[in-house]
């Protein structure tokens, strides 16, 4: 009686928690079919809106420069995160190591709106000329952070002394790395990019303050139209989005619970228990 | 004897580690720590009408006198202009409220999600964690901007309501502080419930049967018992809600109204309306300097509970 009483609190709690996690997603890319212009009042069903996609080449050209400005800082930001990543799970103590770990820490919790203006603030500083490589740097850099917070906890599980092992019989530092750590964190590696390619398609604040002309992303361009108002295009947009971030994302936790099957195979056997 | 394996590994690790340290540390020296500087630095300065539009510039061919002549130029007017004009600190206070009111409610709805979570099925568990972080990866903006047309006057909550016969005039929600708080608890509730759930998760089950079969009745054995110990995710998932919201531009400008009033939204309308770039960062300043206390202590947090985050 008892149990039956507390499991109905858990499912109300989830039902009502899901719900309102997932309820407007559900509303926003079912009306991005619909065929009425109002978002809100349903006029049948209509896929015209994805059509009309195709043809307004402002978005697909702010699509093309945000895909291009996250596959390319997405990927420095994963080589500069899993360095940051491999000298925090370090143990050599170095000079400024709080400052270090300040500076990964930091842009977690930062609000985007002053790392958005220090930005911008250096470029114009060392009037460098703003547009796509300016976006893309700024998203490295605050991408990285999120990258070596990921990796890290992926190091922190794996046996360092196997890399230990491997030098110790002479191989030299980057063979070990790549041929003993790098499979080992790669899951987390490779989540940590998706992160990364996520956190700066999504990103609109620091991209608007480090853009120049010419260079409008994706969300800049969602923005604007957002102020003018609510329309079905906006949906299709945003959906065919939520689609691809869906598939990625499944993909990632379908490799990760691989490489974790794997992992709690050989870590039963070490551990014996 | 992990310590004894340290100390053997020291030398070890030291040498190696020279350019791996050397590179993210540049990079973040260069592109995080550098631009605070400036910042710091522009917001002494004042507003002129030319590109950039700031002044006094560091006259780098005079060298140190240059500079000097740099620092002697510059002011505290920006702060005093902070202190001076009410709209300022009416909305840093406005902020720190609007974000505590909303870390309380995120707090108020995850925590029964996470515990529900952590007592779920074992089996179950996993999917329940990616379909709290799933919603995380999806774009913050597309999940504001789905909220305009459930809030709007005659947006489907409206409607629903009516339908139902609760109301008979629509509600106004949207372009108010409740869309705010609404967009905030939404957006930052996987922040919450993610370290709430790693605790709860982690929770010694001995000590809750221990305490039921000495017989406390199950509401005082979360109180004494589970909620106390899941007090670390309670924190960690505070800050991470917090932190952010204080500096929230997205949420208050496409939910909120006139009457919303939040820092972020002040700096972006200096900075791009008003297109004063040492006001705006003298605001910028003073956010970092009101956040900065949270920031440390949520660092230590981190480091002495380990990995609540991830």
């Amino acid at each position: 009686m008892k149990a039956l009483k507390k499991d109905w609190f858990s499912i109300t709690s989830l039902v009502l928690g899901f719900s309102f996690l997932y309820l407007p997603i559900v509303i926003l890319v079912v009306f991005s079919f619909n065929s009425s212009k109002l978002v809100t009042v349903w006029g049948g069903f209509s896929t015209k809106w994805y059509s009309a996609l195709l043809h307004n080449e402002q978005l697909l050209s702010a699509v093309y420069i945000t895909l291009r400005i996250g596959l390319v800082s997405a990927s420095i930001a994963t080589v500069l995160g899993t360095m940051a990543a491999l000298v925090l799970a370090g143990r050599g103590r170095f000079m400024g190591r709080t400052l270090f770990s300040g500076m990964i820490y930091a842009p977690l919790v930062m609000p985007e709106i002053i790392l958005g203006l220090s930005m911008l603030l250096l470029f114009v500083a060392v009037d460098q000329a703003r547009g796509f490589w300016t976006i893309t740097i700024a998203h490295t850099s605050f991408t990285m952070c999120y990258v070596a917070v990921v990796v890290q906890s992926r190091l922190a599980m794996f046996d360092q002394s196997l890399e230990e092992a491997a030098r110790d019989l002479g191989c030299p530092p980057l063979k070990a790395f790549f041929v003993i750590t790098l499979p080992q964190i790669l899951p987390g590696v490779l989540a940590g990019w998706m992160l990364a390619f996520t956190l700066s398609l999504d990103d609109l604040v620091i991209a608007s303050f480090t853009s120049g002309p010419g260079a409008t992303t994706l969300p800049m361009a969602i923005y604007s139209q957002v102020r003018r108002g609510v329309t079905p295009e906006i949906n299709a947009i945003c959906t065919i989005m939520i689609t691809a971030v869906t598939l990625g994302v499944i993909t990632i936790s379908l490799l990760n619970k691989q490489a974790h099957t794997k992992k709690q195979s050989s870590a039963t056997i070490r551990a014996g228990s | 004897m992990t310590k004894n394996r340290k100390m053997q590994n020291s030398h070890h690790g030291r040498r190696r580690s020279w350019t791996l340290i050397a590179v993210p540390y540049l990079w973040l020296s260069i592109f995080f720590l550098l631009p605070f500087l400036i910042v710091l630095k522009i917001s002494f300065s004042e507003q002129v009408l030319s590109i950039p539009p700031y002044a006094p510039q560091m006259d780098w061919s005079a060298g140190w006198d240059g500079f000097k002549a740099m620092v002697s130029h510059w002011s505290l007017d920006n702060y005093l202009w902070l202190t001076e004009d009410e709209l300022y600190l009416s909305a840093y206070l406005s902020s720190l409220k609007i974000a505590a009111i909303a870390t309380i409610l995120t707090l108020l709805i995850g925590y029964p999600m996470a515990y529900s979570m952590a007592k779920a099925p074992k089996g179950l568990q996993p999917l329940l964690l990616v379909m709290v972080i799933l919603p995380f990866w999806t774009s913050f903006l597309i999940r504001v901007y789905a909220w305009i047309g459930i809030l709007k006057n005659e947006g489907l909550l409206n409607q629903f309501l009516q339908m139902l016969g609760v109301i008979d005039e629509p509600l106004i929600i949207l372009n108010t502080n409740i869309a705010v708080y609404i967009g905030i608890v939404y957006s930052y509730l996987p922040f919450m419930v993610l370290p709430l759930y790693a605790t709860l998760e982690k929770l010694d089950n001995t000590l809750i049967e221990a305490s039921q079969d000495l017989g406390c009745p199950p509401s005082k054995t979360f109180w004494r018992v589970t909620f106390p110990l899941s007090k670390p995710g309670i924190i960690a998932g505070c800050f991470l809600v917090f932190i952010p919201a204080v500096g929230e531009f997205v949420i208050p400008d496409i939910l909120g109204g006139s009457e919303t009033l939040m820092i972020g939204k002040t700096l972006w309308v200096e900075f791009f309306s008003n297109r004063d770039w040492p006001l705006a960062s003298a605001v910028a300043v003073v956010l970092l300097v009101i956040l900065i206390i949270p920031i440390l202590l949520f660092q230590r947090h981190q480091r002495k509970s380990g990995e609540v985050l991830t």
